[in-house]
């Protein structure tokens, strides 16, 4: 085995002294234990442990309608894991303090280790040891050359490979040559450790600067970049609202296309959504294609493709056969197949009508004769209707969300199925409903992330210390070159590795062979 | 070949492949039932001690590099890592057969990923054997293998369909290269790493690193846990860069380069524990066991994620195709 010069030997336990009292000496204790490796070791065990919890709940940041329906169906536990942050661990403050506490352990661990290295890359290697061959790889022969000739062709090889080189000459006036690799090594662990540090800076810039919305865009219908446009949205501290990127787009068409052989029927294969875009209300439109994985990239916000849907185009006909309602409607799929759900609202009749819809792309009928699609493509669409009639609490100054009725003040109408072109007239007078036919609705989710180049600079380079880290050997090798007996010079070379487990036999024979040592020779190795 | 064709042949190769692991598995189970033990260093080398001047041994190679190689069973471990070479070829044309047919990278769902995944348990391997004696780790490696392809072969299995929208991207076939080779090490590692706890055990009981019964035939408890440290040493930057190429084909499918989905935070998990690991591996007292324990934890931590996340979770990632 090789050895470590500077670590303790393996298995040995630190030393625990105790705190000592005194507020100063209390404070240094503390910091010492923070920024010590066992620390270090059990903060990242708490990292790893603190995350799990997060991806077996389900997140307000990512599924808020699945938080709220597990709380329905836990109410003894749900509220207190609520208040525990269990629904929003990663922004949770024990969260953060794990990560924080890791985070400052680094700067405290890395900063000395940085002013070390400094002073150590400027040192020059140390002198040969007394005896070459007590060290791990040594090799020795007989050379006919002058003794400075081979310490002089010696430090030449060495150096134009890139060796840190220094000569000298023992007291009994034998030249040697001392060389160092391997400084890399740690220079690579301070940058990979570094690199960590900025990229939390970019999660803290991208979470401080950046801003995330999302919206639903029916085909024919546009979309234009203020907050009030949104249906959900969401800033940074430091973002203000009130001046985004001025751009627009329309939705002209979009395009999906599902497997329909055996093997994953239903799949999506295809979304394309073609879109005129303007970078400002008076800019030239731009006819393009937003695909998945292919956002558009607008004024450093980009514009992904995340959803889509059906959106049923419906008129509404009062008792006298006025149109009080002509538009398409946002239905919310259910299920893999499209089983969607929608409200449509007409305040504009007298009294107001509302529905509850179910929309149906391949219509059937389950066990219990409930409808079902079995297609997502509208191979056979078909939409149910609950009609009602009444106050829908629309003026009551709460806003209502476009996806619910209020039915608490409505008269249930009736109930009924129509396909495309059928109308349903509705009973008692109260009017009629054409189902017209079918659109599709894209949801888009536009984001703005200044953080994320620096994210991606600071990741490139932590790999890039962590393999210098990881794959450089630090290591010494010297060279003596003492009287021979018979007149020539006996050659000395040994190396001593610090890095565990390293093998330097290739670099005692390069410079053996460089220094023409006879092929045959034994090599001793002291394990 | 037509569709149909290229299917049978693929699977006709996985099979092959599984036929050949089983014969591996056969050979490498006798060369540890039969001859005598294992030589450490030193301790079957009392000639050649005798020579060397002073209790120096002499030797040509220094005996830290080369593992001492295998005495007992030689034959029949040579014969069972021929058959894993044969087994990972036909794996391999097994894994491209079913490319050809699907039209794509072979990684559309469980199935594809797990004969992959296996592929690349193999491979890494293999490549290592290259340079070093790893025969008595053969059957420690080739018996899970099998035992996974089973599983993909039965539970998994799916027909070949196309890629979903969010899964066709060049960052999938970077993504999943890089993690596909670093499953085959962290596999590795951790075969390594709960040999190093078994026989540190054994060496323990028996109050020597020179041991006697069945753990004889493999190295020592410290050269197990060094062999572990190198092998994660190797796939964590490689680990690193995955999670990374995940991230970048995130941001370009999502519209962010990371969200906490529970495929992402399982691969954070993995990550931090390998991070655990290496600091254990420089920290007093951790070095030993207890950086082995951590290496197992992480590849749980990578089989949780892979099973778990994919089959229990609703993940933007579940592509399981079941
Ligand atoms: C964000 C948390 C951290 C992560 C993910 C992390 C990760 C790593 C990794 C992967 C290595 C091995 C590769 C290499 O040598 O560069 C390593 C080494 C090292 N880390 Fe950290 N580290 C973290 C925090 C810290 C802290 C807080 C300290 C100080 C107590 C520290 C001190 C060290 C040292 C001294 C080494 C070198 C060990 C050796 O000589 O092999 N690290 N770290």
């Amino acid at each position: 085995m090789t050895t470590r010069l500077e670590e303790p030997a393996a298995g040995l336990p630190e030393e625990k002294p105790l705190p000592p009292l005194g507020s100063v000496g209390l404070l240094r204790w503390m910091w010492r234990q923070l920024t010590s490796m066992r620390t270090a070791l059990i903060l990242l065990f708490l990292l790893a442990l603190a995350s799990v919890p997060g991806s077996i709940l389900p997140q307000r940041g990512t599924n808020p309608i699945r938080v709220d329906e597990w709380l329905a169906q836990n109410p003894a536990s749900g509220p207190l894991l609520d208040r525990l942050g269990f629904f929003d661990v990663y922004a949770s403050p024990w969260f953060a303090a794990v990560y924080l506490l890791l985070f400052i352990s680094l700067i405290g661990c890395v900063l000395p280790r940085i002013a070390q290295h400094w002073r150590a890359v400027r040192l020059p290697p140390p002198p040969a040891p007394r005896r070459l061959s007590r060290l791990p790889h040594s090799r020795e022969f007989a050379s006919p050359r002058e003794p400075q000739d081979v310490v002089g062709a010696a430090e030449q090889y060495l150096r134009s490979h890139r060796w840190r080189v220094r000569t000298g000459q023992a007291d009994d006036g034998t030249p040697w040559v001392a060389a160092e690799k391997g400084h890399a090594r740690e220079t690579g662990n301070l940058v990979f450790h570094v690199s960590l540090l900025f990229v939390l800076a970019a999660v803290a810039i991208g979470g401080l600067l950046g801003w995330k919305g999302n919206v639903i865009v029916r085909e024919g219908t546009g979309f234009s970049n203020t907050l009030t446009q949104y249906d959900a949205w969401g800033g940074g501290r430091f973002v203000d609202p009130d001046s985004l990127a001025p751009f627009s787009f329309t939705l002209d068409r979009f395009q999906v296309d599902f497997e329909r052989a055996d093997a994953q029927r239903g799949a999506p294969r295809l979304f394309e959504a073609d879109v005129t875009f303007r970078d400002t209300p008076a800019g030239d439109p731009v006819a393009t294609t937003i695909e998945v994985n292919e956002p558009l990239d607008v004024d450093g916000a980009k514009i992904f493709l995340v959803g889509h849907g059906y959106a049923p185009h419906v008129v509404v006909r009062d008792s006298a056969g006025e149109v009080v309602f002509d538009d398409t409607v946002v239905f919310l799929p259910q299920d893999g197949n499209f089983t969607s759900t929608g409200v449509i609202k007409v305040p504009d009749a007298d009294p107001s009508l509302g529905f509850n819809g179910l929309f149906l792309p391949t219509a059937s009928r389950d066990q219990i004769g409930a409808g079902v699609s079995t297609f997502p493509a509208p191979d056979d669409p078909e939409v149910l209707l609950a009609a009602f009639r009444g106050d829908m609490g629309l003026d009551s100054g709460v806003p209502q969300s476009v996806y619910t009725l209020d039915t608490s003040q409505m008269v249930k109408v009736g109930l009924e199925s129509i396909r495309p072109g059928e109308t349903w007239t509705l009973p008692n007078d109260s009017g009629s409903i054409e189902f017209v036919g079918l659109d599709r609705w894209a949801s888009f989710q536009i984001a703005h992330d200044p953080g994320k180049e620096l994210a991606l600079l600071a990741a490139g380079a932590a790999i890039a210390g962590l393999m210098l880290s990881l794959f450089v050997r630090r290591r010494r090798v010297w060279v003596k070159a003492l009287p021979g007996e018979a007149g020539g010079t006996l050659v000395q070379i040994a190396a001593l590795a610090r890095t565990e487990a390293t093998d330097l036999t290739a670099d005692v024979s390069a410079i053996a062979d460089e220094l023409g040592a006879p092929a045959a020779v034994e090599e001793r190795s002291a394990e | 070949m037509t569709s149909v064709q290229l299917a049978q042949a693929s699977n006709a190769a996985v099979y092959a492949s599984m036929l050949t692991l089983t014969l591996a598995m056969i050979f490498f189970a006798a060369s540890f039932a039969s001859g005598r033990r294992r030589s450490t260093a030193t301790a079957d080398l009392p000639a050649r001690i005798a020579e060397g001047a002073g209790g120096t041994a002499v030797i040509t190679r220094p005996p830290a590099v080369a593992d001492a190689p295998l005495e007992p069973g030689r034959r029949s471990a040579n014969i069972g890592m021929s058959l894993t070479w044969l087994s990972f070829f036909t794996l391999l044309v097994g894994v491209v057969l079913r490319g050809v047919w699907a039209g794509r990278v072979p990684w559309g769902n469980m199935y594809e990923f797990s004969i992959t995944a296996a592929l690349g348990v193999l491979g890494v391997f293999l490549v290592m054997s290259v340079k070093r004696d790893l025969r008595w780790l053969g059957l420690f490696v080739v018996t899970p293998t099998l035992l996974w392809l089973g599983l993909a072969v039965t539970v998994l299995y799916t027909e070949a369909a196309q890629l979903v929208p969010a899964l066709k991207s060049y960052w999938l076939v970077i993504h999943v290269s890089a993690a596909i080779i670093c499953f085959g090490a962290f596999t590795l590692a951790a075969a390594t790493a709960g040999l190093s706890l078994v026989r540190a055990g054994v060496e323990r009981r028996q109050g020597t690193t020179d041991v006697r019964g069945w753990t004889s035939r493999m190295p020592t408890s410290e050269r197990l846990q060094v062999l572990t440290n190198r092998v994660v040493a190797f796939s964590f930057p490689l680990w690193t860069f995955a999670v990374v190429a995940g991230a970048i084909w995130a941001e370009n499918a999502w519209g962010r380069y990371w969200g906490w989905d529970p495929k992402e935070t399982w691969a954070f998990i993995t990550w931090v524990v390998f991070a655990a690991y290496l600091h254990a591996r420089s920290t007093a007292g951790w070095r030993g066991n207890r950086a082995s324990w951590i290496a197992l934890a992480g590849w749980v931590a990578f089989l949780i994620n892979y099973f778990g996340v994919n089959i229990f979770v609703n993940s933007l990632h579940s592509y399981s195709g079941m």
